[in-house]
């Protein structure tokens, strides 16, 4: 259990059975009035904001939260399977909570899933991620047209700008929290 | 990680605190920080030291000082508060107090501007300092009653946010964020019952004489015309000792030696300003700790 004194930015707290995170916090104390303890905080479920205002002696549940690494299996129809690594459980996520990991996951990669109370609720990508490029325009040596850079798609369909010199088949890592290139994968 | 904190700034605004009392007529007073007794508050956690406590507070003292025969006093102390931690809070804090008798809190208000607008104009162009916000402080101030603060901000009127306890999170949420955006606003006549030192209006004896300086929504200081009726003040203080207990605090005994000088002090009007918070807004400081050599987490 935590106490109001303990509330801070980044707590994850359970608040009628669902959870939550503090995403801002404000200790308050209007003139001889008594401690407030402001919290803006975000259900980790539906995403949506909520504010609350709490006094000095509530008290708190600690979201019983869990991470750990999977494989994403397949998807099917908005159904996305993964496999827990230790134990081989299987876990099913609805495509409307991964938000827009999407982007980037492909069959077999491993991720970290975030479980309430053992339902999945979100899944993480590690921060770079090997993508195999599906369609690429052909690198014209001697272009002097003076463009830096080119669109291409990789396998999971997303679209970003790459060095002319990136063909289609090669491989690519890119930063899954920017979408951006990093560089060629050498395999 | 050691990081160099803004003491320039924090040396240059003292100075000019400093000045102005000077100039104003002010004597400086220095009081005992260890006190047997404390002013029973409910909401504020003292911390003991020894069979002492450290003072919540310089006011004790300093009305003692002023029942005893000097008529303009002021004081720049730390003052302790348990379990306060926040962006603007410390549980120790420096506390600039002053107090001069024959006068009451409108002239206050009117004092207190002038200060900020002092201040303002010594620390004017220093290094550190945020030139907006020196600029602001100096604006002539606004005045807005407790009471016009609820109808304006609220759904509740004052009386009911109290009945309806939730009158300080009306006050943080609603109305604290809105005042002082343009120039120092002055919130005041608080309802009678949170104003446990402070006289009741003439005209209007729901009201306490009571006010709140805010600056960008930030309150910075609170004052008010002094109660100096003894008997009134013995029989807010055995009800502030009963809520306290009713909140498991825990508090010293009742100030009988400053009940016995209180019944033999002048009208008069006092004022305690949060001189980190002042340097915290004029500095453009995010947090307290930048304007503070060491937060107790530093130690």
């Amino acid at each position: 259990m935590y106490s109001s004194s303990d509330l801070r930015k980044g707590l994850k707290i359970e608040i009628d059975g669902e959870p939550y995170v503090i995403t801002k916090f404000d200790f308050s104390k209007p003139g001889k009035g008594q401690a407030l303890y402001r919290c803006h905080l975000r259900n980790m479920v539906t995403g949506n904001g909520t504010d609350k205002t709490y006094r000095s002696n509530e008290k708190f549940k600690k979201a019983p939260l869990d991470e750990r690494q999977m494989q994403f299996l397949y998807s099917q129809g908005e159904e996305y399977h993964f496999m827990d690594n230790q134990s081989y459980e299987q876990y099913i996520i609805m495509e409307d909570q991964l938000t827009d990991v999407t982007t980037f996951m492909v069959d077999n990669m491993n991720v970290d899933v975030l479980l309430f109370n053992d339902n999945p609720i979100g899944v993480t990508l590690s921060n770079f991620v090997t993508l195999e490029v599906t369609r690429a325009d052909p690198w014209v040596k001697g272009d002097t047209s003076g463009t830096d850079t080119k669109p291409v798609t990789v396998e999971t369909g997303f679209e970003l700008q790459v060095p002319p010199f990136v063909e289609e088949g090669d491989r690519i890592q890119i930063d899954t929290r920017t979408g951006t290139y990093l560089t060629r994968a050498k395999d | 990680m050691l990081v160099k904190k803004k003491l320039y700034e924090r040396a240059a605004l003292l100075r000019a605190v400093r000045f102005f009392f000077e100039r104003q007529g002010y004597l400086e007073v220095d009081t005992p920080i260890r006190q047997p007794v404390l002013i029973p508050e409910a909401n504020i956690l003292p911390v003991a030291s020894g069979d002492f406590f450290l003072q919540t507070s310089p006011e004790l003292c300093m009305k003692r000082i002023l029942a005893s025969g000097y008529e303009k006093i002021f004081q720049v102390c730390k003052c302790f508060r348990g379990q306060e931690r926040g962006q603007r809070h410390l549980p120790e804090f420096t506390m600039l107090e002053w107090y001069r008798i024959h006068d009451d809190y409108q002239s206050l208000m009117a004092e207190t501007a002038e200060l900020l607008k002092d201040m303002a104009a010594k620390v004017r162009g220093h290094r550190g300092f945020d030139p907006a916000m020196v600029e602001l402080v100096q604006q002539p101030p606004q005045f807005l009653t407790v009471r016009n603060a609820f109808a304006k901000y609220t759904t509740y009127t004052a009386e009911q946010a109290i009945r309806e306890d939730c009158f300080d999170e009306q006050l943080v949420e609603h109305i604290e964020p809105r005042l002082g955006l343009m120039s120092p606003c002055f919130l005041y006549d608080y309802p009678a019952a949170l104003g446990a030192l402070a006289r009741k209006k003439e005209s209007d004896p729901s009201l306490a004489e009571r006010f709140e300086l805010y600056v960008q929504g930030v309150e910075l200081a609170n004052g008010f015309s002094e109660l100096t009726d003894a008997h009134e003040q013995r029989r807010r203080f055995v009800m502030e000792l009963e809520r306290a207990e009713k909140y498991g605090l825990q508090q010293g005994a009742m100030p009988e030696q400053f009940l016995e000088d209180l019944g033999i002090m002048p009208e008069a009007c006092g004022i305690a300003l949060g001189i980190d918070r002042l340097l915290m807004l004029l500095t453009g400081a995010l947090t307290i700790a930048e304007v503070v050599s060491f937060t107790p987490e530093e130690l």
